[in-house]
């Protein structure tokens, strides 16, 4: 199945990926609306180094042990996307502590929020990796 | 091949999942005695502090059975497991064969000898939907209940968590003298303590009741006397092993098993909270009964009884048990040197041993937590990473280069 991989020599550290992720999930039509003067929950998160940026999203792992670890069924594997059913959600975190790369983070409503691959949203298909000014987000099979 | 699986929770779960994932044709019957639909149990409070509905707390979706081709039989109860016949035996005297069964039994409530504890009639535990129930009918709607809790660990203070807003007052005794002790050290259990004091609840520590003077009235072994309307006995949980032990499996408090969920009698696997599990952090073996566990347990269950081959060999404690708005993820063991950080809002602590990350405890402050836990369950060599860099935020940046390239480059 087709993934998001990140090759580390190419990332700016721009961050722009957050704000295209936060968008895209907003369910809004204008970004600026959307995001402005707002504190943003992206999906992906960049780390920066000194000689070195990255992005991290959910690695929709085949044995994930987010899933195997939720308490009340809310996250589960469609198609290969490691899905969050927020209305199952209780918020007691632990797939946070169970997720061996820190993909899954809070939200603003209580309920956590993962990468879908932009299955859920408008868009479809990864909005990191569209608006990479750099390539350094791709989406594909390997 | 035929599968009996008895239990419906989340080892149960992880073992019909492990067989289907192996033989998808095989008959599987899975026999409970809880009436319900599978549900994740540790949602009892949730849906008693309004988080959760009854519907949202299927642990699976609603036609999880028929999709896994598994025949329930609900609200029956095994009484027996005979192993010459290879076969189970239900309450009624009804018998059901089996090649391969799975006990994924759980725990009870263990309920210490208190002088009067029969004479309280609004008394309930806190383990099941039932329990949970029955609590919400005890309370009424009017919030004029003042409510007893007898045990400040996991399912006591869950409990609390879930009928604080329900209650007039909500008091908890232990006899431990400190909250949590088997999740938090002492710093976090006075950390979480002064919270849930902020928010109303009330602690009385080092003392336990020594009897019920009448229905609605204990007396301690300080001294201290406590009216209350409705009591919650939330001491701690007993393994299920009867089933096992009858049929000679090992048992030492929970039944022995391999790390591929089988026990020492032919085609008898266990898993979840009824059993005992080697703790890597710890480096012993002992009863862990938590969800992750219990699923991986039963998944590894499954898919050795279908003829695949799984190994479960990463157990430790963790838990994420935050409570009414603060949150905090523990893992491992806290025996080792110590990193502290400590404010206002947060507590963090990190424990090495052997140049190994091997417990931590977060308080407040959650965020990526999971990072710190590999660490435990890969048991990774600390100078192998920048761990100055990871101990002030788990992060991935702390992996060697080549490493993380690794990491990102394939699904776990």
């Amino acid at each position: 199945m087709k993934r998001v991989y990140v090759p580390q020599k190419w990332c700016l550290g721009c961050h722009l990926c957050e704000y295209n992720c936060a968008f895209a999930n907003s369910g809004m039509t204008d970004m600026v609306k959307a995001l402005k003067d707002r504190e943003i929950f992206p999906r992906i998160r960049v780390e920066e180094g000194d000689s070195i940026n990255f992005a991290v999203s959910c690695r929709h792992c085949d044995n994930p042990l987010c899933v195997k670890g939720c308490i009340s069924g809310a996250l589960s594997i469609e198609n290969g996307v490691i899905s969050i059913d927020s209305n199952k959600c209780v918020g007691c975190f632990t797939c946070v502590l169970s997720c061996p790369y820190g993909c899954i983070s809070t939200s603003e409503s209580g309920a956590v929020q993962k990468c879908e691959l932009c299955t859920k949203n408008a868009d479809g298909t990864p909005q990191c990796v569209a608006g990479c000014p750099n390539n350094a987000i791709v989406f594909e099979e390997r | 091949m035929k599968y009996v699986v008895i239990g419906n929770a989340t080892a149960a779960i992880g073992t019909v999942e492990g067989i289907r994932s192996v033989d998808q044709e095989g008959e599987i019957v899975l026999i409970s005695s809880e009436p319900h639909f599978t549900y994740g149990r540790p949602l009892i409070s949730y849906l008693l502090l309004g988080k959760t509905t009854e519907d949202n707390m299927k642990y699976r979706p609603g036609d999880f059975y028929e999709a896994n081709k598994v025949t329930t039989m609900l609200g029956r109860t095994v009484t027996k497991i005979d192993t010459d016949a290879k076969q189970v035996v239900l309450e009624n005297g009804e018998t059901v064969s089996y090649d391969k069964v799975a006990i994924c039994t759980g725990s009870r409530p263990f309920v210490p000898p208190m002088e009067g504890l029969d004479t309280v009639e609004d008394q309930t535990s806190f383990m099941t939907m039932d329990d949970a129930h029955r609590l919400a009918d005890l309370l009424g709607d009017k919030k004029d209940k003042n409510v007893l809790i007898i045990g400040a660990g996991l399912i006591g203070l869950k409990c609390a968590e879930g009928i604080l807003h329900l209650s007039k007052s909500l008091t908890i005794i232990d006899m431990a003298p400190r909250i949590l002790p088997n999740v938090l050290d002492e710093y976090g259990s006075s950390f979480l303590q002064k919270y849930l004091e902020d928010l109303g609840m009330k602690f009385y520590l080092s003392d336990s009741v020594a009897k019920f003077a009448t229905p609605h009235h204990a007396v301690c072994k300080s001294g201290l006397e406590l009216d209350f309307d409705v009591l919650v006995v939330a001491v701690g949980v007993r393994p299920n092993t009867q089933l096992a032990e009858e049929i000679g499996c090992e048992v030492n408090r929970g039944i022995l098993v391999n790390n591929r969920s089988q026990t020492n009698v032919d085609d008898v696997y266990a898993a979840g909270d009824c059993t005992v599990s080697h703790d890597i952090a710890a480096g012993v073996d002992r009863i862990l009964a938590i969800l992750p566990n219990a699923y991986q347990q039963g998944e590894a269950a499954g898919i050795n009884m279908a003829g695949g081959d799984a190994v479960f060999d990463s157990a430790f404690p963790m838990n994420a048990s935050g409570f009414l708005g603060l949150h905090m993820i523990t893992a491992g063991s806290y025996d080792g040197e110590a990193y502290i950080t400590r404010t206002e809002e947060v507590y963090k602590k990190l424990v090495v041993r052997d140049n190994k990350l091997v417990g931590f405890i977060l308080i407040g402050d959650v965020d990526r937590g999971g990072i710190y836990t590999s660490l435990i369950r890969d048991q990774v060599p600390l100078d192998t990473i920048n761990f100055d860099l990871i101990r002030e935020h788990p992060q991935l940046m702390a992996f060697a280069r080549s490493e993380r390239a690794k990491k990102l480059a394939q699904p776990h």
